[in-house]
């Protein structure tokens, strides 16, 4: 690309993060530093009972042991984990019943982000259950979901009224000694979000949840566990934002999901924190484990991401295909611009009869960023005329930024049939001077030609998110790349 | 006078390709650039509608009254120029009816106007298609993707239907179309063209003249206008050969 090109790219990225502010909100912080006390302060705080505090020490524990993994194409300073504040919660206690009773600061930053939390969300057949810091402030929509049986609430809730769900499931997709972030956040995790389908259940609601960090130097550590019984169904949609921040934020998620019989559940992302400044200062820390297990026949679990924030994704949406003719899905748009680093991908682990899995990741790159896919597809001696289809395309804006892909193939059968097509390309001057010519200007040509590429993941997407997320692509995109 | 161009000279990479060009366009007409490869035909195009990499060194280019050499292409497209390319680019994933409401939207926001209702739109895009005998899935497909040679060319005639530019460039739009398709997008153009508007046909051959019938012909050579004349030129160029021209020149 010429140089007159890599300017207008670097113009365009230059664009500062436009969900950069505050909330000044009374924190109920545990002290800095982690150790059993802290775990136990976690535990005391949300009135947890005792088998929930042995789960946590028993992660505890065993993280003491591990060492931080090195061998994502990730590149960032020693992270201080006695340097973080492992919870904080909003003091003003929120159990209530409508909007008028949620702190109007609060109210200002969901208006902020363009959420609302109103009424009009139901026309939208969506739920919220909104996440800010560490307590879940508000549900929504619990009666209509509790009418056809659906559980739907914070997994601290969770834990005080369904601790046999959560008993019987919780660390069974992703067990405490999964690697070194899920047994942190087995630890010390604060507060997510909890789904329970029950058998024959069709989610009448899109369920959504809007995460967002808030609070200097606090940790984030979300934990989400989904369970669909026999012929359930539900889209799950998850979106996050997070203030600006100089200091480095980490976030450790977990999220878990089983389909039985069946079952289906199809699990959206959209991830925009703050990716730190156009010098790389700054930005999330995001240590992501997310897995789903279709423990059933016939059962389905498919991954939607859309992921342009954070400093640093580390992030593997993974399907452990255990049901005969069981069915994983993984679509991955994953912008990086300025100095972000994102390594993503999936595994998709082939255990029963007949399972099928497609893989379409879709990596933009920018600035001076660095974007690898890494993905596993392993198909055991059991899973038999077993078939997967991958597809990882990369585009670079500029010549300054990097695109990886790390396919790892491991197939122990003869009857499985494994397909794997990977691009690289770059947006032309051809393409950006066409769309000129026709009058659009250079930001909107990128912002129209990077959508197109990855429409086919945008088109997983509900309908409602699909939006957002096009916008997010542009925003992201600005004053980076036209 | 709607375009005036003075005296222009155009390098690439530091090679001059146009050599003091003049050119004078009143709406209401239509002139055709022909000449043999390499004497520079396209280059004008490019220079005209601001393509980056095409370097002004000397002269001028005026458009509606206002000298557009520093202009940036977006610009000078929004002002009504409309290039008709020789190789239309493809653009996977963004479908016609997206990349035509994005242009349409960025000219009339140009122009001061808010954003083209959808359905008339829809109502626009109907009727255009007629125009130049376009399928309606075609306009679903990705902008260019996967279309055949005449499909691209129409599909640009399509697009100048919709944009309604002053000043339309054809850049060899005839160029590998068969006989039909040549018809179809001649036709398209006989009928966009007004008294409000002009058009500059560049093309090698006299055949695609014999549908859109010009007013003016200019033969161009190394870099310039070197012979220019009514319809009738075409003709004699076409008996002739560039050859006789290149005698011309010489003399």
């Amino acid at each position: 690309m010429s140089d007159q090109t890599n300017n207008i790219l670097d113009e365009v990225t230059k664009g500062e993060y436009k969900f950069g502010f505050y909330t000044d909100i009374e924190n109920d912080l545990a002290p800095r530093g982690l150790t059993e006390d802290t775990i136990r302060f976690i535990s005391a705080k949300k009135e947890e009972p005792e088998w929930m505090l042995e789960f946590r020490l028993k992660a505890f524990r065993h993280w003491q042991t591990l060492e931080e993994p090195e061998w994502a194409h990730l590149h960032h300073p020693p992270i201080d984990f006695q340097g973080i504040i492992y919870f904080a919660a909003p003091k003003k206690k929120p159990q209530l019943s409508s909007l008028d009773e949620v702190d109007p600061e609060l109210l200002e930053t969901f208006d902020k982000l363009g959420i609302s939390l109103d009424e009009q969300k139901r026309l939208a057949g969506v739920a919220v259950d909104a996440v800010i810091d560490s307590v879940s402030v508000k549900t929504t929509f619990q009666d209509t979901l509790a009418k056809h049986g659906i559980i739907f609430c914070s997994f601290s809730e969770a834990v005080k009224n369904h601790p046999e769900l959560v008993k019987k499931y919780m660390g069974t997709v992703v067990p405490y000694t999964d690697n070194y972030y899920a047994a942190l956040n087995s630890a010390v995790f604060s507060d997510g979000s909890f789904c329970y389908i029950p058998k024959g259940v069709r989610s009448p609601l899109e369920l959504s949840t809007y995460f967002r960090i808030n609070a200097a130097n606090t940790g984030q550590f979300e934990r989400t566990l989904i369970v669909a019984e026999a012929g359930g169904y539900v889209s799950y949609m998850e979106g996050c934002t997070a203030p600006m921040r100089d200091e480095n934020q980490l976030h450790a998620a977990i999220v878990e999901i089983i389909t039985m019989d069946n079952a289906e559940v199809k699990y959206s992302t959209v991830q925009n924190w703050y990716p730190g400044d156009k010098q790389g200062k700054g930005g999330v820390y995001n240590f992501v484990t997310k897995r789903g297990l279709c423990k059933g026949n016939r059962s389905k679990i498919s991954w939607t991401q859309v992921e342009t924030g954070s400093s640093i994704t580390w992030k593997y949406p993974s399907c452990v295909l255990m049901g005969d003719n069981s069915i994983g899905e993984f679509y991955s748009v994953a912008v990086t611009n300025n100095f972000q680093q994102a390594d993503t991908g999936t595994k998709m682990i082939h255990l029963g009869k007949n399972t099928r899995s497609t893989i379409i990741s879709k990596g933009i790159s920018a600035g001076k960023s660095n974007n690898s896919y890494r993905g596993l597809v392993k198909i055991m001696p059991g899973a038999i005329n077993s078939r997967n289809f991958s597809q990882c395309d990369s585009l670079l804006l500029g010549d300054k930024c990097g695109a990886h892909t790390f396919p790892y193939i491991d197939t122990r059968n003869q009857s499985s049939i494994v397909e794997h097509e990977a691009t690289t390309s770059k947006i032309s001057e051809d393409q950006l001077f066409y769309c000129n010519q026709r009058g659009i200007d250079t930001e909107k040509a990128i912002g129209l030609i990077v959508n197109g590429y990855a429409k086919e993941v945008l088109n997983k997407l509900p309908m409602e998110f699909a939006v957002e997320a096009q916008k997010l692509l542009s925003i992201t995109l600005e004053g980076s790349v036209g | 006078m709607l375009l005036n161009i003075k005296n222009l000279t155009v390098a690439i990479e530091g090679k001059e390709i146009i050599k003091g060009l003049n050119l004078q366009v009143n709406k209401g007409e239509v002139h055709a650039i022909m000449g043999p490869n390499g004497t520079g035909k396209s280059t004008l195009a490019a220079a005209i509608t601001g393509r980056e990499g095409y370097e002004v060194t000397e002269g001028e280019i005026w458009y509606k009254d206002q000298n557009i050499i520093e202009m940036d292409a977006d610009e000078r497209a929004n002002l009504g120029i409309f290039l008709s390319f020789q190789y239309p680019v493809e653009i996977p994933g963004v479908s016609m009816t997206n990349f035509m409401r994005t242009a349409i939207n960025a000219q009339r926001e140009y122009r001061g106007l808010p954003p083209m209702p959808a359905g008339e739109f829809l109502k626009l895009m109907e009727e255009k298609k007629k125009l130049v005998d376009i399928h309606s899935k075609l306009t679903n497909r990705s902008v260019n993707e996967g279309f055949s040679g005449g499909e691209k060319k129409k599909n640009e005639i399509f697009q100048m239907a919709l944009l309604e530019p002053t000043l339309a460039i054809l850049d060899e739009t005839d160029s590998g179309l068969d006989i039909d398709a040549l018809r179809t997008v001649a036709k398209g153009v006989n009928e966009l063209r007004s008294e409000e508007n002009a058009f500059v046909v560049i093309t090698h051959y006299q055949r695609l003249l014999e549908y859109i019938v010009p007013d003016f012909v200019h033969v161009m050579y190394d870099g310039k206008i070197v012979k220019s004349g009514s319809k009738n030129l075409a003709l004699e160029l076409e008996d002739k050969g560039y050859e006789w021209l290149k005698e011309q020149s010489l003399v």
